[in-house]
């Protein structure tokens, strides 16, 4: 069933990916910061696609810690290097927009620091699955965990502190011309979070057979 | 006399950070909602706009597809190692 869905995934992921630019191009410009603000279509698509990620990677973790099954440390493993690589995607896109909007390229906003911390939390989840040693999914799953308890406070933190960062009510009251556009990412930036999240939990599974096949190799 | 500038070096260390940190402009840009409109705003720029929006774009670009690359060669590599050790184990009964 995944495998039969992974073709036709990508094929429609890449061609949403690849049409996006030009109904960014054709959206209208905001009035105060003007071509800059094109940026947030893809800025806050990668910001949902890390927040999936994060969650694959968070409940895969939680059913490997409760049932240790191999799937759903595939998942685990997965989730978090797809949020490390798509939060990547945020934290240099967001600055490119704030150099231009705000006059600053970093500022320790609520907003910022938050997302910047659940991404340091993925990549430590990462280093303790590469140089932790036998055993070290159980400690990375831990890891995983807290990653995604980050989620809701970094969507939130907006409303709540007083931050420079656009508020979560800029995506419910976007105009008709950008709204489209905006939806239309979301959608391709889901749809290749979930390609890669797929690919790279193909090759955990691989993975897991090999070193079978090792400890078969030595029995 | 020490014990105050004790004090007041601990207080300085403390609000160092708040300090340091980039004082944010009077009125932020379109923090609640965006207002469209058809043309780009006009005037001074000193900061090219054009430029980060492909630097962003570019980047977006040139990180998915590396990553897509990086993935599908690392699962060609295992395949052949699965492949070569499989020839090696016999088959178990």
């Amino acid at each position: 069933m995944v495998k039969k869905l992974f073709v036709p995934l990508v094929v429609v992921g890449a061609a949403m990916f690849a049409y996006a630019p030009f109904m960014i191009l054709a959206a209208p410009y905001e009035s105060t910061m003007g071509l800059v603000q094109k940026i947030f279509y893809f800025h806050a698509s990668c910001g949902m696609a890390m927040f999936l990620a994060s969650f694959v990677s968070g409940v895969g973790s939680a059913a490997f810690l409760f049932t240790k099954k191999p799937w759903a440390d595939r998942w685990a493993v997965a989730g978090a290097e797809a949020t490390v690589i798509i939060g990547l995607l945020v934290l240099v896109t967001g600055p490119l927009w704030a150099h231009k909007a705000w006059g600053v390229w970093w500022t320790w906003d609520v907003r910022i620091t938050a997302t910047f911390v659940m991404w340091m939390t993925f990549n430590a989840y990462l280093l303790v699955r590469r140089y932790g040693g036998p055993g070290s999914e159980r400690l990375a799953a831990a890891v995983a965990l807290f990653g995604m308890a980050n989620v809701p406070f970094v969507y939130w933190s907006v409303n709540v502190w007083r931050t420079l960062h656009p508020k979560t009510s800029v995506i419910p009251t976007l105009q008709p011309g950008m709204r489209g556009t905006f939806w239309f990412c979301v959608c391709a930036f889901l749809l290749l979070t979930t390609v890669m999240v797929m690919l790279r939990s193909e090759l955990e599974k691989r993975r897991q057979e090999l070193d079978a096949l090792y400890l078969a190799a030595e029995d | 006399m020490k014990r105050s500038l004790m004090l007041a070096l601990f207080v300085l260390t403390l609000a160092a950070p708040a300090l340091a940190q980039t004082p944010p402009p009077s009125k932020p840009a379109a923090q609640d909602g965006f207002v469209p409109v058809d043309a780009p705003v006009t005037g001074q720029d000193t900061i090219p706009a054009p430029r980060l929006v492909a630097i962003a774009y570019g980047f977006i670009w040139v990180v998915i597809f590396g990553y897509v690359w990086s993935v599908r060669s690392r699962l060609a590599h295992v395949e052949r190692e699965l492949e070569a050790v499989s020839r090696r184990v016999p088959e178990r009964k």
